[in-house]
Order: C-alpha cells, then sequence, then structure tokens
C-alpha cells in the first residue's frame, strides 16, 4: 500500500477510535447509577436450575415468559420428571410455554398495567442492569407501592422479595460540589435485616439473572461452544488458502 | 439436413466429458462464456487489500438470499404472530439461531463491505470514463440495498422496527403537497400495521431482491465489457503484448484472482462468524436492544435511531433546520447525499484517476469527505444533546447543540467534496502516472 492511502487510513481510523471510546452501547439507559456487574456463568448448570426455580416460584406469579417452554429446561440438565414434579404449577403439558396463572384485566386493576413479559428482559436491559436493579429496592412512603429503585424511578412493580433482602432506606452519607453547587451523595443502607444476609442475597440473585440471561437466548452456550471450532477450521483454512494462493501466483512477475 | 459447423470453442477436453462439452457448446455458450469471464477475462495483476471488497459483497448477497429463504420457511408477516415468529426461529426452530444471526449480521457486513468497495472506487478514480455506467449500476444497487434494509428491519416487529419505519414514512410526509397521502399510500394504512408489515414483507422477500440480482447482473456485465481498474488508476488495455495479445499486466481472472479472492473470503468468514458466534447483537449496533420488546404503538421509546449503516444520512436530516414549518429541507438533503453519487463521474476533471498521482487538494478533500462521512454516522446514534451546548454568550449560536453544529459543519463539507470537484480536481498539481502498473 502506498504511503498517501496509508495516511488517509490511519487519520480515518484514528478519528474512528477517537470517537468511538465514550460512544458505548447506542442505547445505554440514561440513568446516571453505576452498574454492578452480574456473575454471568452459563455453565454453571446448578446455578441456572436454582434461577429457574427462583424465577417460577416468584416472578412466574405475575409475569410471563412466554417465549421458552418447559420443555426447553431439559438444556439446563433437567430431566422431563424433574420438570414435571418440580417446576410445573400452572400447567401440565411440557411443551407449554411458562404463562403465569394471574389474569391480564386482574393484572391491569391492581397494578395499572400488565407486568410485561420476561422472556427476552436480559436482552432488553442487559444482566448488569438486572443484576443492579433487584438489588436497588428502597423504601419510599411516597409512592404507591411503598417501595422505590434507584435504577429504575418510580418502578411500578412493589419488592417482593423484601423478606429476603430486608429493607434498604436511601440516605444522605455526604455532600460533593458539582458545577459550583452543592449535591448530597445518597446511597442504599440496610434498614431491617431480611432472612438472608447481603452475601446470600447477592448469590440468589446471580441465580436469577443468570437464568434470565440464558433464557433471553438459550443458544448463547452452544453458539460460543460452536464458535470456537468454526474459527479454528477457518485459521486452517486460511493457511491452506494462502499456501494455494501463493502457488499460484509464483508465476506472475 | 446439412448443418454448418460452428468453429470450435471448446477446450481441447478428451474422453466423454468433451464430448458432453462439445453437445453442449453446440447448443449454449458454456466454454465461450467461461473463457470470457474467468479463464480469459484479463484482471490487472496489482490488485490490493481494497479489491476483496467486489467479491466479498456478492458472497454476502448470496448468503442473505439463501439465509433469507429459511427464514421465510418459519417466519410470519403477521402483525400479530411476526415476533413470536422471530423467536419461535430463535428457540425452536433447529439451527434457527444460527440462519437468523447469519441474515441480520450479514445485512451489517453488507453495507461494511459495500461502504469499503465504495471507497476503494473514490480513492482510484474507477468512477471515471468509460466506467461511468458501472458506477451509477453500483450506485443503484446501493439504493436498493438501502430499501432492501429499510423494508426488512420492520419484519421482526420490534420497538425499533415499528417507530424506525414509523420515522422514516413520516419523512415521505414532509413532501410538500402529496406528502400526507404519500405516506398514507406506502403504510397501506393511517398507522403502520398489518398491512403495512405485509406490504414490506413482499418487498423485501421478492421485489427488491429481483432488482437488487438484476442490477448486480448489469453491474458485472458492464465491469467484464470495460475492464477491472486498479490501484493505479492506468488502463492495462493500452499495453498489449504484441505477440499473444493479452495485456502484458494482466492475469486470468481464473486461477489467479478466484484463489486469491479464497483467501479474502476465508479471513472475511472469520470476522463474520467471530461476530455471529461471540457477539451478534455486536454491542446494540447490529441488533438493537428496544427491538426484543415487541411492537407497541401506544409507546414511544425514548431515543430512536435507525441502524449504523443510514446514521450518516439520519445525522444530516437532524442537522439541517426545518423551514417555513416543514421538514422537507432536511429530506431533500438527506436524498441529495445519496443522490449526489450518481454524478461522480462528470464531476471529477483531474488528468489522473489514482489518488496514488494526485494532488495535496484533493487528498485533503478525500480526507475530509471521509471523516465527514464517520463523524455523522457517529453523531447519527446518539441524541444531539451529546456533547452539550454552545455557552449561551456565544454570538448567534448560544445555546445551540454542539453536535447539531457539528453534524452541520460537516454536512457542508460531505457535499462540497462533490460540488467543489470541478474546481479543486482541475487546478490540483498532480503527479505523472506510470507507464506500467506498480506490482
Amino acid at each position: 500500500m502506498k504511503t498517501p492511502i496509508k495516511k488517509l487510513l490511519v487519520t480515518t481510523l484514528l478519528a474512528l477510535v477517537f470517537l468511538g471510546a465514550n460512544a458505548g452501547p447506542a442505547f445505554a439507559n440514561s440513568e446516571e447509577v453505576r452498574l454492578d456487574t452480574a456473575p454471568i456463568n452459563l455453565r454453571d448448570q446448578a446455578s441456572l436450575q436454582r434461577g429457574a426455580k427462583i424465577f417460577i416460584n416468584n416472578c412466574l406469579n405475575c409475569h410471563n415468559a412466554q417465549f421458552m417452554r418447559y420443555s426447553h429446561l431439559t438444556q439446563i440438565g433437567l430431566t422431563e420428571d424433574q420438570i414435571k414434579q418440580n417446576l410445573m404449577f400452572t400447567t401440565d403439558k411440557i411443551a407449554d410455554s411458562l404463562v403465569t396463572a394471574l389474569d391480564p384485566q386482574d393484572a391491569k386493576d391492581w397494578f395499572g398495567k400488565v407486568p410485561p413479559d420476561l422472556t427476552l428482559v436480559a436482552r432488553v436491559r442487559g444482566s448488569d442492569w438486572l443484576y443492579t436493579y433487584l438489588r436497588s429496592y428502597y423504601r419510599d412512603d411516597t409512592s404507591p407501592t411503598g417501595w422505590n429503585n434507584e435504577v429504575f424511578k418510580n418502578v411500578g412493580m412493589p419488592h417482593v422479595l423484601h423478606d429476603l433482602q430486608g429493607t434498604q432506606v436511601l440516605s444522605k452519607v455526604g455532600e460533593k460540589t458539582v458545577h459550583g453547587h452543592t449535591e448530597p451523595v445518597m446511597k442504599l443502607t440496610l434498614d431491617k435485616p431480611g432472612t438472608m444476609t447481603a452475601l446470600a442475597y447477592d448469590a440468589y440473585v446471580a441465580d436469577l439473572v443468570n437464568y434470565l440471561t440464558y433464557m433471553g437466548e438459550p443458544a448463547r452456550p452452544q453458539r460460543t461452544q460452536l464458535g470456537v471450532i468454526v474459527l479454528f477450521f477457518l485459521v486452517l483454512a486460511f493457511f491452506a488458502t494462502l499456501w494455494l494462493k501463493n502457488e499460484y501466483w509464483k508465476d506472475v512477475k | 439436413m446439412a448443418s454448418i459447423p460452428k468453429p470450435a470453442v471448446s477446450p481441447s477436453v478428451d474422453g466423454l466429458g468433451g464430448k458432453i462439452l462439445g453437445w453442449v457448446d453446440d447448443r449454449f455458450p458454456l466454454s465461450a462464456l467461461y473463457k470470457e469471464h474467468l479463464s480469459e477475462y484479463y484482471a490487472p495483476k496489482n490488485f490490493n487489500l481494497w479489491y476483496y471488497f467486489g467479491s466479498l459483497a456478492l458472497l454476502i448477497l448470496v448468503m442473505q438470499i439463501v439465509t433469507g429463504i429459511f427464514l421465510t420457511m418459519n417466519y410470519k408477516p403477521d402483525a400479530k404472530f411476526a415476533f413470536a415468529s422471530v423467536e419461535y426461529i430463535m428457540r425452536d426452530v433447529s439451527w434457527g439461531w444460527l440462519i437468523r444471526y447469519m441474515h441480520s449480521t450479514g445485512a451489517s457486513m453488507f453495507f461494511l463491505v459495500v461502504y469499503l468497495h465504495m471507497m476503494r472506487g473514490l480513492m482510484y478514480g474507477s468512477y471515471r470514463k468509460p466506467r461511468e455506467l458501472l458506477w451509477i449500476f453500483g450506485c443503484m444497487i446501493y439504493l436498493a440495498l438501502m430499501a432492501e434494509a429499510f423494508f426488512g428491519y420492520l419484519l421482526p416487529w420490534g420497538q425499533m422496527s415499528y417507530w424506525g419505519a414509523q420515522v422514516i414514512i413520516n419523512l415521505f410526509g414532509a413532501i410538500p403537497f402529496i406528502g400526507e397521502d404519500l405516506a398514507v399510500w406506502i403504510r397501506g394504512d393511517y398507522n403502520i400495521g398489518d398491512a403495512t408489515l405485509n406490504r414490506f414483507f413482499a418487498f423485501h422477500v421478492i421485489a427488491i431482491p429481483m432488482v437488487l440480482l438484476g442490477l448486480v447482473a448489469a453491474h458485472l456485465v458492464a465491469l467484464h465489457e470495460v475492464g477491472s481498474n486498479n490501484p493505479d488508476g492506468i488502463e492495462i488495455k493500452q499495453n498489449i503484448d504484441p505477440v499473444d495479445g493479452k495485456p502484458v499486466d494482466g492475469i486470468p481472472f481464473h486461477p489467479y484472482y478466484t484463489v486469491k479472492d479464497l483467501v479474502g473470503l476465508v479471513v472475511f468468514l472469520a470476522v463474520f462468524t467471530a461476530i455471529i458466534f461471540f457477539a451478534p447483537e455486536m454491542g446494540g449496533y447490529f441488533l438493537e436492544g428496544p427491538n426484543f420488546v415487541p411492537a407497541d404503538p401506544l409507546v414511544t421509546p425514548a431515543h430512536i435511531a435507525p441502524v449504523w449503516y443510514f446514521t450518516p444520512f439520519y445525522a444530516m436530516l437532524r442537522a439541517v433546520p426545518s423551514m417555513f414549518g416543514s421538514q422537507f429541507p432536511g429530506v431533500a438533503v438527506m436524498g441529495g447525499a445519496t443522490l449526489i453519487l450518481f454524478t461522480l463521474p462528470w464531476l471529477d476533471r483531474g488528468k489522473v484517476r489514482s489518488v496514488r498521482y494526485r494532488g495535496p487538494i484533493y487528498k485533503g478533500f478525500l480526507t475530509a469527505f471521509i471523516a465527514s462521512f464517520l463523524v455523522l454516522g457517529y453523531l447519527g446514534v446518539v441524541p444531539t444533546t451529546v456533547w452539550g451546548q454552545l455557552p449561551k454568550n456565544v454570538p448567534l449560536l448560544g445555546g445551540v447543540d454542539t453536535a447539531t453544529l457539528v453534524s452541520r459543519i460537516l454536512t457542508v463539507v460531505y457535499f462540497s467534496f462533490f460540488i467543489l470537484m470541478p474546481w479543486y480536481t482541475k487546478i490540483d498539481k498532480e503527479k505523472p502516472e506510470p507507464t506500467r502498473v506498480t506490482y
């Protein structure tokens, strides 16, 4: 490649990198709250199974996961009998999808809106958002449910897991100066402990988010596994085709 | 019945194979086509990295058609079932997720490859006489590709599908006098609905693909008529070997470029499959997060942005202020930005074709053009408030969004590359072209 083109390339690439550096995903949530990293491990089948149980025991009371079938749970190491005996409460057919028994009209009357379907929630919000969200509920007497959330302001859902986590409050822990005026620094603190320690609750939520991440894209473990094999093959194919090309191009002078 | 013997065109193939080939050649010019387009199509020997993207675009076109056929077998173009049918493909159809990711990643990679292919044409002057029609067919392919992508993006029936289509169709509504009726005519309804989805499906799977295939055929026929340009921008046909009558700097496309393109193909597939298997959403750029929420006409997403390949033009649209209460000037600028590409062969007054022998002014304009396109592309994906506002005490512009101001300047830069071209290519100090290609 000749120099002017190289220069041109470098300039444009640099411009791109410079701009892209703080671009981030195009649709990041605008909330300023720093998200915790969810410890996702889709190979941890025990965690996925615990998460499925948590999801079905708690979330499925009001939310649907209509694109997910009970039978798909065999992918995370459960047998059909185990699914039937431990996880199926609202239906008796293994190929049925995960649908709540809650009547949508009742839901509208009670919560103001039908709780959203959760099959794809991890793909919409991201695992880190969910992991932080489920641990950021705090007591707020001004909201209709008595609960509010740092990540999701004025959230419609009450803190379903509060007996496990306990009750958090948002309290002022200091002050900081931003653009010349002082702003309070707020922090969540545990006011009344629940039945779980903070560590145990984090692990509990992590299992749930792990499951939600799996449910958002059940093919994910398979695709990453396959990807390694495909790329390995392509590396071999690269050397083979390069050799072939060089053999033919020997006579081009 | 006496028949006139045809001149033998078949290569000397012995035995049964030769007989069959001879039989076919008497009825269909198989060997002649093979020679004309492959084994005796002479391409310059000095192709560089930039020359892979044409064959790669063809590969992606084929891949999109094949994966599209398999998607169509399970997709339902119905506002009630479309979203669920895509999830059905992702979960219940064997290898459905792979086919879908190939198709969605293929769309973005198609644009990436085509943009690089177009940039090659710009840099080496591949649009110059006698390749004007080749360039124009290419521009038409680009327009058809944009239509194809736009129609296809509605089909998953997610929030961004719905609201993206809403925004684009409303652009037509901004055209004076006929706009409103035109928008209704496009939608087939007063709102985007089942009728819109059905017709977009028809356009996406049959109408536009047929147009695309026809244009690609025309593009290739034109290419093989005039021959390929090369990084030096000189004609290899002007230097013919007096002994065998073939271009001295040309080599047969097959086997030389077939084996070379094979290497490019493998490298491309490595990038392509790495995205499919490890980052199919590409951080929200190839598959947008809000599109995993079913379309809801009652809930407008917080931030609507088209997919990345449209964003340079979208940024221009937003940058142009509305005049007389109409958005039309922005729409006109956006349309003009794509249509102005067609005029390129007649704007360039330079004596040399390739950037290698151009003067500093052209190089400056080309760099500014590419930079403006990339920065506009970035500004199109983010909200206009991304860089804050200018301080209130700046005269005239105080309080204006910085990003909007930058978009306006860059829109001017984009257009001045074309509009000023007859002037700056004429006065530029060019270097002499070599007589033989640099290899």
